[in-house]
């Protein structure tokens, strides 16, 4: 398997309506790990929504590609079998679905019909995959999402993540709601995953989920539109400093999305 | 009014009970409730109008087919649900009208137990049927589909459990439509004496497809003083087939009635189910999924009518509407004066899979009594899109999303169905109705 890019470009998007997004750029390949941060209502949360097809988000403006594949021409689902994920800040409940028969669906939904995954093996895997994110084995068979906890549904959208194993993942704000013990094992998990064929785009507000998963790039958001990039150092320096430095730079006055 | 032919006259009741060699109260109930059909009404099923509704017009009220050799040679779909040969102990297989094959274990036998085909049962338990044929638990009169049901019956089965003998396994009836002018007035009678205990599961297939038909099915169940029955029934009749189902159980002190009902039917559908709580301290359950597609229109009223005291009645139906479906979901608690300590709950949920289908629950409670407990929940919606876009964003298709959502949807109802059998045939069925 080799490295994979994922292209967004001059992406504007519209909610209701609404231009959130005008003229996002950000190149994620492989083996790199992206945070893109910025304060509340800048547009973040819309950006991964977008990449990954969220029915009420419209693109307006620019192209999003998959190793030149136009991500925007495919739905939801091919999204996903192309290689992308969507850690999501809301996962949605699922009444009388168990975490594990909807687990092995996402399995088997990327394998040839007469060729999906073996009950013992996928057992196996989740098993293993459960115990990294020190979750209980009961998580299994209760339905999915179904009456978690906040921190629950974080580990949940990371074992979906170790199981699908994805090109490029977007995590949107993984790190909310999460006490300092769930996120060392959610970051844990997320580490695990490195290796030069999976790229991921972290989403936060908070510096602290960077003190234990280092990012390559450090990109910030405000006004629907990246507007500072670097590295680490730029994320250590928003937690000692926070966001007024930047505003001042760019002469912002109101970092939010008018 | 409208005029309503009939396809049968006089003659064709005559000819039919002669050739079954039938007593003659049977053919004086027939007869007389031929002659009050014509003029008694249609039942009035909420919400649902069903005046133009075909309930008279089928191929033919009696057809000759060849039973059934033996399971080997069924349908595929009715050996799915029978299983294979050596474990099919207790059942009856009915091809049309025509008793094919009929197993009830010596052991059952020795207990005193009868599990045979209406038309035997009328012979060699006349007394017994006399007594419980449309007496006290459905009455001939009550509408124009019972008269004509009284009328016309050409099937079913007679299932009596003596005083304290307790069935271990289901018994189970398969009743399959094979030839498109077959008709079904099928009857089956579930008596359970005092201390004894059943499971009955019975099974409605069709193999073909018909212009229009008619299927007019009547069960009475009679559970006696501290008496179980479990009743099961999945339905899957073919489009054209108008269905008109009534499954009314009544209680002596103590007994239970449980209801595990599936109906998977293509067509059209008026559905009555009703436990009449009579005696101090019984109880009913009835827990039901439906799934509708094409154009069906279903009509499902579930009632518990609470005479005795400390009674309970629990109805918990879940339905799913797919394309241009509709279904009215009428729930019924309803305490009589008297009954106090009772206990009335009821659950009915649909959702509705496209914008075309429509659904409407109506929880009723009607109590006539201080001292009592009762408590309703309905709810009517279509699938989340964002459920849908969660499931999708795993790599999972969209009709593989809604496959789930569905399947999840009807979980809460169908693993708590009290028959294994039933909950396993109905997990395949739904599969199959679902992605049709």
């Amino acid at each position: 398997m080799s490295q994979s890019t994922l292209t967004v470009k001059d992406l504007h998007v519209s909610i209701d309506g609404k231009e959130i997004l005008k003229g996002v750029n950000l190149e994620i390949k492989g083996g790199e790990f992206h945070a893109v941060m910025g304060p509340n209502g800048t547009g973040k949360s819309t950006l991964s929504s977008a990449i990954m097809g969220h029915p009420k988000y419209e693109v307006t403006q620019g192209t999003i590609t998959l190793d030149g594949e136009d991500v925007l021409e495919m739905e939801v689902d091919e999204r996903a079998r192309a290689g992308l994920f969507l850690g999501m800040q809301y996962p949605s409940e699922i009444t009388g679905v168990t975490n594990a028969e909807f687990l092995r669906s996402a399995v088997n939904a990327r394998r040839e019909e007469g060729d999906e995954i073996s009950l013992m093996k996928f057992i196996r895997q989740m098993d293993s995959n459960m115990d990294i994110l020190e979750m209980d084995q009961d998580m299994a068979q209760r339905y999915l999402n179904e009456g978690f906890s906040g921190g629950e549904k974080k580990r949940n959208e990371i074992l979906q993540l170790m199981t699908i194993k994805p090109k490029i993942a977007i995590l949107d704000e993984i790190d909310s709601g999460l006490d300092i013990d769930a996120l060392k094992v959610v970051s844990q998990g997320i580490n695990q995953m490195r290796d030069e064929n999976f790229g991921c785009l972290i989403i936060t507000h908070y510096q602290r989920l960077l003190d234990y998963i280092t990012p390559d790039h450090v990109h910030v958001m405000m006004q629907g539109r990246v507007v500072k990039s670097g590295g680490p150092e730029l994320a250590h320096r928003l937690e000692a400093e926070g966001y007024d430095w930047i505003k001042q730079e760019l002469g912002i006055e109101d970092e939010t999305v008018q | 009014m409208t005029e309503t032919k009939w396809l049968v006259d006089e003659s064709v009741i005559r000819d039919f009970s002669a050739a079954n060699n039938e007593p003659e109260w049977l053919l004086n109930a027939r007869l007389d409730a031929f002659n009050k059909a014509e003029d008694l009404p249609l039942p009035k099923p909420d919400k649902t109008k069903i005046d133009k509704w075909n309930f008279t017009q089928f191929g033919a009220h009696n057809v000759n087919s060849t039973p059934y050799a033996s399971i080997a040679d069924l349908p595929e779909k009715a050996k799915v649900v029978v299983g294979e040969e050596n474990t099919a102990q207790n059942v009856y297989v009915q091809r049309n009208g025509v008793p094919s094959i009929l197993n009830l274990s010596a052991e059952l036998k020795e207990a005193g137990v009868i599990f045979t085909d209406f038309a035997t049962a009328v012979k060699e338990h006349s007394d017994l049927v006399q007594k419980y044929f449309m007496t006290q638990v459905v009455k001939a009169d009550e509408h124009k589909l019972t008269a004509l049901h009284a009328a016309l019956v050409n099937g079913g089965v007679f299932l009596y459990v003596p005083k304290n003998v307790e069935i271990k396994e289901p018994v189970q009836a398969v009743f399959i439509q094979d030839d498109k002018n077959a008709a079904i007035f099928n009857h089956v009678i579930v008596v359970a004496e005092a201390n004894s205990s059943v499971t009955y599961v019975e099974n409605y297939i069709s193999t073909v497809e018909t212009e229009q038909g008619v299927a007019n099915i009547i069960t009475e169940v009679i559970a006696g003083d501290n008496a179980r029955v479990s009743y099961g029934a999945v339905d899957t009749l073919a489009e054209n087939i108008t269905v008109y189902v009534n499954r009314r159980g009544v209680t002596a002190p103590h007994a239970h009635i449980e209801w595990s009902l599936g109906s998977m039917n293509d067509g059209n559908i008026v559905s009555e189910n009703v436990t009449n709580l009579i005696g101090d301290g019984s109880y009913a359950d009835t827990k039901m999924v439906v799934v509708g597609s094409g154009k069906q229109s279903m009509n499902f009223t579930t009632k518990v009518v609470h005479f005795g005291k400390h009674t309970e009645g629990y109805i918990l139906k879940h339905g799913v509407m797919k394309d241009e479906a509709k279904a009215i979901f009428n729930g019924i608690g309803k305490i009589e004066h008297g009954a106090s300590k009772s206990n009335a709950e009821q659950e009915s949920r649909i959702l509705m899979l496209s914008e075309k289908a429509r659904g409407d629950a109506n929880p009723i409670l009607l109590i006539d009594e201080d001292d009592v407990t009762a408590g309703h929940a309905a709810s009517v919606g279509r699938v989340d899109p964002l459920q849908l876009y969660y499931l999708m964003s795993r790599g999972i298709t969209k009709q593989e999303a809604e496959r789930l959502v569905i399947h999840g949807f009807l979980a809460p109802v169908v693993n708590k169905l009290p028959i294994e059998n039933v909950k396993k045939q109905l997990k395949g069925i739904i599969e199959g109705k679902v992605r049709q």
